[in-house]
């Protein structure tokens, strides 16, 4: 019972939120042709540029601003030993390690294989981390917008560095600053001193790590970067100090990415359409969540003969502030939406809870990263609505465009990209030394510490079975690229799937025309994902978490 | 060309305003409002030396003293972590056997976060069942009535998130310098 007046705080509370939100970044990202241009005017004359883009230049532009943001980031971090704010003397880093960093965090993903507080200079995080918190979320809402402009049949896609700076400064910021003012206030750190050196009450000297936390923390969550300040992410005392910080960053994981969905819907025009996607997004994570909590309330497999109370479940990688819903349902919404910071330790949740979060990954569209979550949905609906068409013998439409062999050839190819990704590279890893000499335990949970790196990498999560030894040069290389894949091949397909719409004629909607505003889509489109995105992994899942809860003694 | 320059000059907006700006509004409202917490809510004593912070777990092991819970990491608040172990990985029982001894071996079931390591290995909590569990060492150490121990831990147990969690949970560190305060006999007793 406790279970569910927390979860429907939280899914209640920040579905509520959404509303307002995605309005707003429908005004924001969208603004009608007469209003809001004092700031279209300002942003194009920051980036010196307003041209009306295509789906090519638009996607060029994008591409090129991103390598800038690599490249700064990449420069700060291999440089820092020798910048300013490093209060506490940060050293050098290894080159495949700032790849991978600067890799993880322009890809949105936050993957991190360094600890902060025991690699990162304040400079690093801030200007280089931080910056890309900002940019790689605005990246994915522009996206967003220029695909759902693109389906409502208007000329061009708008221009991506004026789309970006409306993200970054009309979306974002005024959030952030909001979110980041109540973390404060509930007690989280924030300061530019370095660490603190005391002598505890047993004479023991403790060197406590702190920095300018909650400005992090903040867009960390807000915009599904979920990078910790420090290594151990939200579990960290000073990173979520209580039971309602706690319930402020769920919400701030979920919000954004709900809010995308009712921008998508405000710019087709299309509301009844983005409550329906709104409405089978929730069932998936509702069921997430339900699987995840009650997995989870099976004590600690580890002391079944011993005499430990065992009327509390799994506590191994939890914090007690957070109470008992805290850890399972954290680990649902961070992989749901491609976030990946971590309220408790993946690696120590029960093998089905752990089940959960991989799931949430390889599905990655309920309800995704910021922007890019309902980008992946968009593929599942040209598929859905392709397979609806040849059922009932139409020519599929969405929205009176015509899906095709080449919409859907594209659609298949970035999903299939996703399984590629994931399955391919926890084959190598798994049958080589590469990861075979990584893994913490053998067997099938070794196999799941593997099969988790590649999905959060591949995902753009970020979390991970922090067991693994992911600090190796291999490790670094791959996650790296496969994060860099996973982020820009749907986007570029994506993009290039409504330029191919763009081109053609579009078809007056009739009674024929498949709706997409009825229970019927919502059912077709959560088959859909069910077979595309789930079961492609299930042997994978059997392999792992499933072979390891039956292997139980 | 241009889409570089132009990619630049948006980098130097962003930074400005998202990195630059951002950072500074809320550094300066947290160092005005809230200086205590923003400075990692630090327990001074009364000379003014900091003696931790009430959201760092100290490693705790004299028997006058509740102690935390297990680390991974030693309570290294300058490189935290978690076990990262399985959940059914022996090493984990073979950490909870250990800890059991060091309670006394009693056959009481030991309460299950007083064996379970944090995601950071530096959670200042135990549960108040956990604590009650140690009332009887501490107050042996310290030569008081268990009642005393107890009557101070049912003080300072709460409930993290009021109505939501119904199981009530207690700072250790600020236990121990109740404890210290209330029994002040400890001293002699270390």
């Amino acid at each position: 019972m406790d279970h569910v007046r927390v979860i429907g705080l939280v899914i209640g509370g920040t579905a509520l939120l959404s509303l307002p939100l995605g309005a707003w970044m429908k005004l924001a990202m969208d603004p009608a042709s007469g209003g809001a241009t004092r700031w279209t005017t300002l942003f194009a004359r920051i980036g010196g540029t307003c041209e009306e883009q295509g789906w090519k230049r638009y996607l060029v532009a994008m591409l090129i601003f991103n390598a800038i943001m690599f490249t700064v980031t990449f420069a700060i971090l291999a440089l820092q030993h020798w910048l300013p704010l490093n209060p506490d003397g940060k050293g050098s880093l290894d080159p495949t390690l700032v790849f991978n960093t600067a890799a993880s965090f322009t890809t949105n993903t936050n993957l991190q294989h360094y600890s902060g507080e025991v690699s990162m200079s304040y400079l690093s995080q801030l200007a280089g981390l931080m910056w890309l918190q900002f940019v790689s979320a605005a990246t994915g809402i522009a996206a967003l917008a220029a695909l759902a402009r693109g389906i409502a049949g208007r000329a061009t896609l708008g221009n991506f560095l004026v789309d970006v700076q409306r993200a970054s400064f009309l979306v974002l910021l005024p959030v952030a600053l909001v979110v980041a003012v109540l973390m404060v206030l509930m007690g989280v750190p924030m300061t530019l001193q370095g660490s603190a050196v005391i002598t505890t009450l047993e004479g023991v000297t403790q060197t406590i790590a702190r920095g300018p936390v909650a400005a992090f923390l903040t867009i960390k969550q807000l915009g599904t970067n979920g990078g910790g300040f420090f290594g151990p992410n939200a579990t960290h005392p000073l990173e979520n100090p209580s039971f309602w910080t706690n319930g402020l960053a769920m919400i701030a994981i979920m919000l954004i990415p709900m809010a995308c969905v009712w921008m998508f819907g405000g710019i087709l025009g299309r509301r009844k359409h983005a409550a329906v996607i709104f409405a089978v997004m929730t069932l998936f994570i509702l069921v997430k969540i339900t699987g995840s909590v009650s997995f989870e309330t099976a004590p600690t497999p580890a002391f079944a003969d011993l005499p430990v109370a065992a009327d509390v479940g799994n506590l191994e990688g939890k914090e007690l502030r957070f109470g008992a819903t805290g850890g399972p349902l954290w680990a649902v919404l961070t992989t749901s939406t491609s976030n990946g910071s971590v309220g408790a330790m993946h690696d120590s949740l029960n093998p089905l809870t752990g089940l959960m979060p991989m799931a949430g990954m390889w599905l990655n569209a309920t309800f995704g990263g910021v922007g890019v979550g309902m980008i992946n949905m968009f593929l599942y609906i040209v598929v859905a609505v392709f397979v609806a068409g040849m059922m009932v013998g139409r020519t599929p439409e969405y929205l009176g465009h015509r899906i095709e062999a080449k919409e859907v050839r594209l659609a298949v190819l970035a999903l299939f990209a996703h399984a590629v990704l994931i399955l391919g590279g926890t084959a190598l890893f798994a049958a080589t030394s590469l990861g075979q000499s990584t893994v913490q335990e053998t067997g099938a949970h070794g196999f799941s510490e593997i099969l988790y790196e590649f999905t959060s990498a591949a995902a753009n999560n970020g979390s991970g079975f922090e067991g693994l030894g992911d600090g190796t040069w291999a490790w670094n290389i791959a996650t790296g690229v496969v994060m860099l894949l996973g982020r820009f091949l749907p986007i570029i397909l994506t993009l290039a799937i409504v330029g191919s719409l763009m081109t053609k004629r579009r078809a007056a909607e009739s009674v024929g025309t498949l709706g997409v505003e009825d229970a019927t889509f919502g059912i077709m489109l959560g088959i859909t994902i069910v077979i595309f995105g789930a079961l492609t992994f299930l042997p994978a899942a059997a392999l792992g978490p499933i072979a390891e809860h039956f292997a139980r003694p | 060309m241009n889409d570089i320059i132009s990619g630049l000059r948006v980098t130097a907006a962003t930074m400005a305003i998202c990195v630059a700006g951002y950072t500074a509004v809320i550094l300066g409202f947290a160092q005005v409002v809230t200086p205590a917490t923003a400075n990692g809510s630090l327990i001074l004593g009364d000379d003014g030396t900091a003696r931790g912070s009430r959201l760092i777990a100290q490693g705790f092991t004299a028997p006058g003293y509740v102690w935390p819970r297990p680390s991974a990491v030693a309570y290294d608040a300058a490189g935290a972590g978690g076990s990262n172990l399985s959940p059914a990985n022996p090493l984990l029982a073979e950490r909870a056997r250990a800890l059991i001894a060091a309670y006394g071996g009693n056959t009481t079931p030991i309460p299950a976060d007083l064996v379970t390591a944090s995601g950071a290995g530096l959670d200042p909590h135990i549960s108040r069942a956990g604590a009650l569990f140690q009332a009887p060492r501490v107050a042996a150490a310290r030569d008081v009535a268990p009642a005393a121990v107890r009557a101070i831990i049912d003080r300072l147990a709460e409930r993290p998130g009021g109505a939501f969690t119904p199981d009530r949970i207690v700072n250790v560190l600020e236990l121990n310098i109740a404890l210290d305060a209330e029994l002040a006999r400890s001293s002699d007793t270390e």
